[in-house]
């Protein structure tokens, strides 16, 4: 399997807090990779540093090969990476189809006409969605929202899906629903970095995780040795209960 | 069909002087005027929100351009140079302005027009050492009337076709949240610069067009801030967001403010306040999103096919 991303010492300092320091991560294409660790380690800040949102102060982006150091969000994404929001975010005043509908008209493959349409539809389909799409976005329910959201992300066929917090504020059924899928996704074959705190989804979807703490990455391996890695434990739950 | 039927409408405008008479034809004018004006104005502001109160440094600068050049140059390259003028001020403008979010933008602005004024006043006063100009140009009232249709129609088709663009989508995803445009792929300071360059020429060439009907002209002739305001007060009550919205909302107002300003020339600003503040809390998405709500309370149908229409 080729490399897809990769991050050489990445850093980003506001001000005088380094909320990412020197982060080195190796990404390599079709691989699910459940990003972890304690609230404020870094991991958002992480994910807006490979989508474009932030700028490192210090270290390099290669997405494909490709030195994305300090680019744009839209050239990131038309290099092939879509996110979703933490907070889900949503174009409330659009339609539902209107919204899937941006990132394939203006992503990597630009899609426009026929085309669209049909991607649109596909995109509507995967998550459930088709017969609201002429619904406006700002009538949805949370759930619904997120699953808008997801369909907006792949709608860019995007090679590298960052997924921050995705499953969180679902309920059990939600939850469930959620992962199933996600891991339809993963069949496609889609490249995926995933921030959770679910760990069971974390052990449902991902093979591999990294944690942070601190800004800095702790471990980064097989899920089931990572989970039990006495430092990851430390981390989560502090150095007396480890 | 609905295309073929806009040239007899075009044609029936165009006849219009013929039956007005002279002061029926000056109020054309400032009607044809306000319409693009508006037109133009919302195709940037109204799917973008980024409210825009240098209306009338655009539209003064086209005046004075004529004002300058009437002598010098034949007519047709004047507006030529008019046009150049007002796009490259925009581009100038935009590139330094259009990372200002909300507020700041509006005043921004509001500050660009006065920023204009004072300068072209200093110019004429310390270098040319002329403030006020003559233009002496051969145009009827009638033939500025026939400029600013034929402006006013490319204009809105212009605008309809934007709507139907890759462009306007962009501008609308903009106008909803700039981040998720940025992540989707849309290169934000690029589609904003094109659609305000492409907005305040069209607003620079209003200006000139306008400018022989003043005979004379000096600053605080052409760069009066209530072009700026009518300009904002005229798109919100019609609709920003729509393509007929501009349209009419200046018709009726444009009407309403001749009347008044004839009527009651003391308390023109004040009726002209209070005027801006009932459109915002009465209408704040303009009057035909007004009436088509009305209109579906009427056939208890759901409330999501307005936004549907106002894409279309």
């Amino acid at each position: 399997m080729s490399v897809l991303l990769e991050t050489q010492g990445l850093t980003k300092r506001f001000g005088g807090l380094t909320a990412v320091n020197g982060v080195s991560l190796t990404v390599r294409r079709g691989e699910v990779l459940g990003l972890l660790g304690p609230n404020g380690s870094g991991k958002t800040t992480l994910m807006n540093l490979i989508s474009g949102a932030l700028k490192s102060s210090e270290g390099a982006l290669l997405i494909n090969g490709k030195d994305m150091t300090g680019s744009a969000p839209h050239r990131i994404a038309k290099a092939g990476v879509a996110r979703t929001f933490q907070l889900v975010k949503i174009l409330p005043s659009l339609t539902l189809e209107e919204n899937v509908m941006v990132p394939a008209a203006f992503g990597p493959e630009g899609l426009w006409g026929r085309a669209l349409k049909v991607q649109v539809a596909e995109c509507l389909d995967m998550v459930g969605l088709t017969s609201r799409a002429g619904q406006q976005a700002s009538e949805l329910t949370y759930i619904d929202q997120k699953r808008l959201e997801l369909a907006r992300a792949l709608a860019s066929a995007p090679k590298l899906l960052l997924l921050d917090e995705w499953l969180a504020g679902l309920n059990p059924t939600e939850l469930h629903e959620g992962i199933r899928l996600i891991r339809e996704l993963e069949q496609t074959g889609i490249t995926i970095i995933m921030v959770e705190h679910i760990m069971d989804a974390v052990r449902a979807l991902c093979p591999r995780c990294a944690v942070m703490n601190s800004g800095t990455l702790i471990a980064d391996g097989p899920t089931v040795e990572v989970l039990s890695d006495p430092h990851v434990v430390a981390a989560y739950l502090g150095e007396e209960d480890a | 069909m609905r295309y073929l039927l806009a040239i007899p409408a075009l044609a029936a405008l165009a006849a219009l002087p013929m039956v007005f008479g002279d002061y029926g034809t000056g109020l054309l004018v400032g009607l044809a005027g306000y319409v693009t004006l508006v037109t133009s104005w919302a195709m940037f502001s109204g799917p973008t929100r980024y409210i825009s109160l240098a209306t009338v440094a655009f539209f003064g600068v086209g005046a004075y351009t004529v004002a300058v050049l009437n002598e010098v140059l034949p007519y047709p390259l004047v507006l030529l140079c008019a046009a150049g003028i007002g796009a490259t001020m925009a581009l100038l403008v935009g590139l330094s302005t259009l990372r200002l979010a909300g507020i700041y933008f509006v005043i921004f602005s509001f500050g660009l027009a006065e920023l204009v004024r004072q300068l072209i006043t200093w110019f004429e006063v310390n270098v040319t050492g002329t403030l006020g100009r003559y233009i002496f140009l051969d145009l009827e009232a009638k033939h500025i009337y026939w400029q600013l249709l034929a402006l006013g129609a490319a204009t809105l088709v212009l605008s309809a076709w934007i709507r139907r663009s890759r462009l306007g989508l962009a501008l609308r995803v903009i106008g909803d949240d700039e981040t998720v445009a940025a992540h989707s792929g849309i290169n934000l300071a690029r589609t904003k610069l094109v659609l305000f360059v492409v907005s305040a020429t069209i607003i620079t060439l209003v200006g000139a067009i306008q400018a022989p009907r003043w005979v004379y002209v000096e600053p605080s002739i052409v760069f009066n801030p209530t072009v700026s305001f009518l300009t904002v007060i005229m798109a919100l009550l019609g609709g920003a967001t729509r393509l007929w919205g501009p349209l009419c909302g200046a018709v009726p107002l444009f009407l309403l403010f001749e009347w008044l300003s004839a009527r009651f020339p003391d308390h023109f600003s004040i009726l002209l306040g209070l005027m801006f503040m009932a459109v915002v809390y009465a209408l704040p998405d303009g009057v035909l999103a007004a009436i088509e709500k009305v209109r579906h309370r009427g056939n208890g149908t759901s409330a999501t096919k307005p936004a549907k229409e106002a894409s279309a």
